[in-house]
C-alpha cells in the first residue's frame, strides 16, 4: 500500500520505520513538519531545541551515547549549527547521525539562497539529495546505515519542493530501535589539538573509503534512454527533466559528495554530450570539470532560483534536443498587489503603532511575523538580517553615530531566545543605551505555531516551565525593564516615548497572545455602525487587515470604513482610535 | 493517458490546503499516481496562496507549468485574474465571486477594480463565476469555499460522488461535517442546474 506523504512526512516516517531513537530540531520553512511528525511517533524521543547549534549539539550527544539521532533545520539554520558540526565531522561517530538541511530555493520563506551541500564538502561529510517523498523516507534509512557503516555524520538535503511537496511512498516495518550507551574514548571524543590532529588524517581517509562506496551504492544509479545526449541529475532536478523528456538517459545522483567519478567518467564517454540538471550551485558540474571530465551544466541551466520543468523545456528546446511544444503563451493579467499581512488583531499590530507614533528614529528588526512590518503599510522597520541580529545591529549603529536614542531593536520571543541573549550580553557589556522592545506573543508564529520558551508547554503539550523575560533581563543587568499590553493604546505608547527618548538602555516586553497559535483565539467582537463613521480613517491606521473602505459614503462623499466581522479577532486596538462611538461591540448590535 | 493539471488558488486562511489535500486522497484512493505541491509564504493569514496538484498513470514533477494547468479552482474573485495564465486555453475554470480587498488598498492608492469579474469574463468567457457569497450565507458557514470547490471539482472528473464524500468526511471535524456535506451539495448544484 501507497499513502500520500510530504517529504517531511515521508522524513519522519523513516525516522520511524530506521530506528532512529532521538530526534531533534529548531522550526524552520520548509523543515519545520520533520519534527512535528516524528513527534508523533512515541517510540522517538524527541524534543524542540532554542536554536539550530544547541539541536545539533544535543543530536550530538544522543549519537555519542550510541542512538541513531537525527536533527532537522531549514537552510540558514546549519549556519548557526555550523561551529559543532564542523568539529564533529572530524570525530568517529558511533549512533548513526542525520543532519536534515531543508533549503529553500526561491526563497519562499527565507532572508537568503543558499546551497548546503556546500556543507557537506566543507564539513567533509557526505549527504543525500532525495527527488521525492518516496526517496526521502528510503534516503533517511541509507544515511543511517552509511553513518554507522564510516562513522560520519550524513546529511540528507531537501529542497521546498521536495519538503513540502506529496508524492506516494511505500510504507515498510520499522527495525528495532537501540542505545548502545556512553563509553568514554578520550582520543575519540575530546577534541584536543593532539587528538584532532589524528582525527584530521581520520577524517581523510573515512572520505577515501565514502569515494570507494560513492561508485557502488544504488543511490546513484543508471536509468537507460535514448538520444546521444545525456543527464547528469540530482535531487528534485531530476524528476522536472523527467517530466520534460521521460526517455533521457540519466545518471542519477543520490549521493551528490563524494561522487562517483569513475562511473561518472565512464557514463560521459558514452554520450556526444552530457548536461548536468541541479538546482541552485554547480555542485556537482565542478566537481565533475575539476575530475577532468567534460560536463555542461549551468552555461545552460540558471544557478539561482528554483527549477521547474518549463526552465528546463527552454533549455532543452533551445538546444534542440527536443522538439517546440506547442505551449499557451499568454500575457499575465493585471491583479492588484496581494503582499503578506498581518493577521486581524495580531498583538504585533499595537506596538508597531506605539513605536511609530513615538517616532521611533531608527527601528532595527530581526526574523518573525513582525518583520512584516517592515513593508507598507507600515514601513516601521529599517533592517533585517539574520536571527537574533536586531540588536546587535542597533548597538553598531548607536556605536557608529555617538547616540542610542530614538534606536529600538525589535525582536520576537522565539527569536530573542535563539540569539537575541546573546545580543542583550552585548548591550549589558558595552553600556548601549537603546531600546530593545521584545514582541513577546509566547510563541514561535511565523513558522505555524511551534512552543519557544515562553509557551509553557514542550513538543509533546508536557507543561514545562515559562522563561520570565523580565528576571532575565534584569539578571543580566538591564536596569529599566518594562512590561506592556500592546493592545491598550495609551500606555504602550507612553513607555515607548519616554524610554526612546531616554539615554539608558531599556528593555521593554510587549506581551499578548498570537491571535492564531496556539489556537485561535476567542473574543468579543467588534463591527462599524456606519451612522456615526464620519471617515475620519483614525481606524485605518492600526492597519488590521479586518478593517476595510465601505461602499457607504458621507455627505461630503468620502467612503466609511467598516470592519469585515467574519475576520475581526476582537484586539480592540481600532475601538480606541475611534472618536464618534462608530466601533462597537457585536453583542450589543441587537440593543 | 495525459496527466490532469489542477491550480486552486486564493487567500490565507480560506482552506485551500485542506481542498488540495482531500482531492489528492480522492486520486490516490481512485489508482492515480498524484503529486502535489505548495508553497507557504510569508504571512499566515491574507497572502497568496497557490497549490498545484497533478494527477494521472505516472506524474513526475509536483509543479505545472505555466500555460498547461487543465483546471482551476480560484476561491477569491482577484486570484482568478492573478493566476489564470497557467491555464490551458481550453481549460476549466471555477472561480468564487468572493472579493477579499488586500489592505494594501485602504491608502486609496490602489484600488480592487469594481469590474474585476467583467475583465475575467473578456479574457476567459468560459469561466464560471459562482456566487460563492450567497452560498455561504445560505450554508451558514464562511470557512467552506474549500467543500463547494471540492464539490464543483467532483462534477467535472469522472470519480465516483462516494469516493469524495468519504474522504470529505474524515477531513473534517466530526461536528463539522454535516454542514461540509451541505457545502459539498451545494459545489455540485453550481455545476448540474443549467
Ligand atoms: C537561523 C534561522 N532559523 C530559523 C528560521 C525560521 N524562522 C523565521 S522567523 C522564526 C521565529 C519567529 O518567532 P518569533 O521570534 O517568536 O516571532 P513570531 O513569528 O512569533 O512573531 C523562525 C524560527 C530562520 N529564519 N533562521
Ligand atoms: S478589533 Fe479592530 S483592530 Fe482588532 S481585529 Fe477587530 S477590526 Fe481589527
Ligand atoms: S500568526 Fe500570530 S504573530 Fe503572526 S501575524 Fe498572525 S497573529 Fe500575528
Amino acid at each position: 500500500m501507497k499513502t500520500l506523504l510530504s517529504g517531511n512526512e515521508a522524513i519522519a516516517r523513516g525516522a520511524y520505520e530506521y530506528g532512529c531513537v532521538f530526534a531533534t530540531a529548531y522550526p524552520g520553512t520548509p523543515s519545520t513538519e520533520i519534527l512535528e511528525n516524528i513527534a508523533k511517533y512515541k517510540e522517538i524521543k524527541s524534543q524542540w531545541a532554542p536554536n539550530e547549534k544547541v539541536a545539533v549539539e544535543v543530536a550530538i550527544g544522543a549519537a555519542m551515547a550510541g542512538a541513531r539521532s537525527l536533527c532537522a533545520m531549514k537552510h540558514v539554520g546549519v549556519n548557526v549549527a555550523a561551529d559543532p558540526l564542523m568539529s564533529f565531522t572530524f570525530m568517529e561517530v558511533k549512533g548513526g547521525f542525520v543532519l536534515v538541511s531543508a533549503d529553500d530555493p526561491g526563497m519562499h520563506s527565507s532572508q537568503n539562497e543558499q546551497d548546503n551541500r556546500n556543507y557537506a564538502k566543507f564539513a567533509k561529510m557526505p549527504v543525500l539529495d532525495p527527488c521525492d517523498s518516496d526517496e526521502a523516507k528510503q534516503f533517511v534509512g541509507e544515511a543511517f546505515n552509511i553513518s554507522e557503516t564510516f562513522h560520519t555524520p550524513v546529511m540528507v538535503r531537501t529542497t521546498t519542493r521536495t519538503s513540502h511537496g506529496k508524492g506516494l511512498v511505500k510504507l515498510g516495518e520499522p527495525i528495532e530501535r537501540k542505545v548502545s550507551g556512553f563509553e568514554k574514548n578520550f582520543e575519540k571524543m575530546v577534541v584536543l589539538p593532539m587528538n584532532a590532529r589524528k582525527l584530521r588524517v581520520y577524517a581523510e581517509e573515512r572520505l577515501r573509503k565514502l569515494e570507494t562506496f560513492a561508485e557502488n551504492t544504488n543511490l546513484n544509479f543508471e536509468e537507460p534512454g535514448e538520444g546521444r545526449v545525456g543527464f547528469i541529475t540530482s535531487g528534485i532536478a531530476h524528476v522536472h527533466l523527467k517530466e520534460v523528456l521521460p526517455t533521457a538517459p540519466i545518471l542519477k545522483i543520490g549521493m551528490p559528495y563524494p561522487l562517483p567519478i569513475n562511473k561518472i567518467r565512464d557514463f560521459v564517454s558514452r554520450f556526444d554530450r552530457v548536461i548536468v540538471v541541479e538546482e541552485l550551485d554547480p555542485f556537482i558540474e565542478e566537481q565533475i570539470l575539476a575530475a577532468g571530465i567534460s560536463v555542461e551544466g549551468k552555461n545552460l541551466i540558471p544557478g539561482i532560483w528554483e527549477l521547474n520543468p518549463e526552465i528546463i523545456r527552454d533549455v532543452l528546446e533551445k538546444e534542440n534536443i527536443i522538439s517546440k511544444k506547442e505551449r499557451h503563451e499568454s500575457q499575465k493579467s493585471d491583479a492588484i498587489p496581494r503582499p503578506p499581512v498581518f493577521c486581524p488583531g495580531c498583538p504585533h499590530l499595537g506596538i508597531f503603532h506605539a513605536l511609530k507614533k513615538a517616532k521611533a528614529k531608527i527601528i532595527t528588526g530581526d526574523i518573525g511575523c513582525y518583520t512584516l512590518a517592515a513593508i507598507p503599510p507600515f514601513n516601521a522597520m529599517d533592517t533585517c538580517v539574520c536571527m537574533g541580529a536586531s540588536i546587535g545591529n542597533a548597538i553598531g549603529i548607536e556605536k557608529a553615530t555617538g547616540s542610542g536614542k530614538g534606536i529600538a531593536a525589535v525582536i520576537g520571543d522565539s527569536t530573542f531566545t535563539h540569539s537575541g541573549l546573546n545580543g542583550l550580553v552585548d548591550a549589558i557589556m558595552n553600556n548601549s543605551h537603546i531600546t530593545i522592545v521584545i514582541s513577546d506573543n509566547s510563541i514561535t508564529a511565523m513558522t505555524g505555531g511551534q512552543p519557544d520558551p515562553r509557551t509553557g508547554w514542550d513538543l509533546h503539550h508536557r507543561e514545562n516551565k515559562q522563561m520570565d523575560f523580565e528576571i532575565v533581563a534584569r539578571a543580566m543587568g538591564a536596569e529599566h525593564v518594562f512590561s506592556v499590553d500592546p493592545t491598550d493604546i495609551a500606555p504602550t505608547f507612553e513607555v515607548v516615548k519616554r524610554e526612546l527618548e531616554a539615554d539608558h538602555l531599556s528593555v521593554i516586553i510587549s506581551q499578548a497572545p498570537c491571535v492564531l497559535y496556539p489556537k485561535k483565539v476567542k473574543r468579543p467582537k467588534f463591527f462599524t455602525f456606519l451612522d456615526n463613521c464620519t471617515a475620519c480613517t483614525m481606524c485605518s491606521r492600526i492597519n488590521c487587515q479586518a478593517i476595510s473602505r465601505s461602499d457607504e459614503l458621507t455627505d461630503k462623499g468620502r467612503n466609511k470604513w467598516q470592519i469585515n466581522v467574519d475576520l475581526c479577532t476582537g484586539c480592540g486596538l481600532c475601538i480606541q482610535m475611534c472618536k464618534f462611538d462608530a466601533i462597537r461591540p457585536v453583542s450589543g448590535r441587537e440593543e | 493517458m495525459g496527466n490532469t493539471n489542477i491550480l486552486l488558488v486564493g487567500v490565507g486562511g480560506q482552506g485551500i490546503l485542506l481542498a488540495s489535500e482531500v482531492m489528492s486522497e480522492v486520486f490516490r484512493r481512485a489508482g492515480f499516481d498524484v503529486k502535489k505541491s505548495e508553497v507557504h509564504g510569508m504571512a499566515q493569514r491574507g497572502g497568496i496562496v497557490s497549490s498545484h496538484v497533478r494527477f494521472g498513470e505516472k506524474v513526475y514533477s509536483p509543479m505545472i507549468e505555466e500555460g498547461d494547468a487543465d483546471i482551476m479552482l480560484s476561491f477569491e474573485l482577484m486570484e482568478a485574474l492573478r493566476w489564470e495564465h497557467y491555464l490551458k486555453p481550453d481549460a476549466f475554470l471555477a472561480t468564487s465571486n468572493v472579493r477579499m480587498v488586500p489592505p494594501i488598498c485602504n491608502s486609496g492608492k490602489i484600488v480592487y477594480p469594481d469590474n474585476t469579474a467583467e475583465k475575467l469574463e473578456e479574457i476567459r468567457p468560459e469561466a464560471r463565476i459562482l456566487d460563492i457569497e450567497s452560498t455561504l450565507r445560505e450554508v451558514g458557514n464562511s470557512k467552506v469555499t474549500n467543500v463547494i470547490m471540492l464539490g464543483v471539482l467532483s462534477t467535472i472528473l469522472k470519480i465516483p460522488e462516494d469516493s469524495w464524500l468519504d474522504v470529505v468526511k474524515e477531513a473534517v471535524p466530526a461536528k463539522l461535517v454535516d454542514v461540509n456535506l451541505k457545502a459539498f451539495t451545494a459545489g455540485r448544484a453550481f455545476m448540474t442546474k443549467n
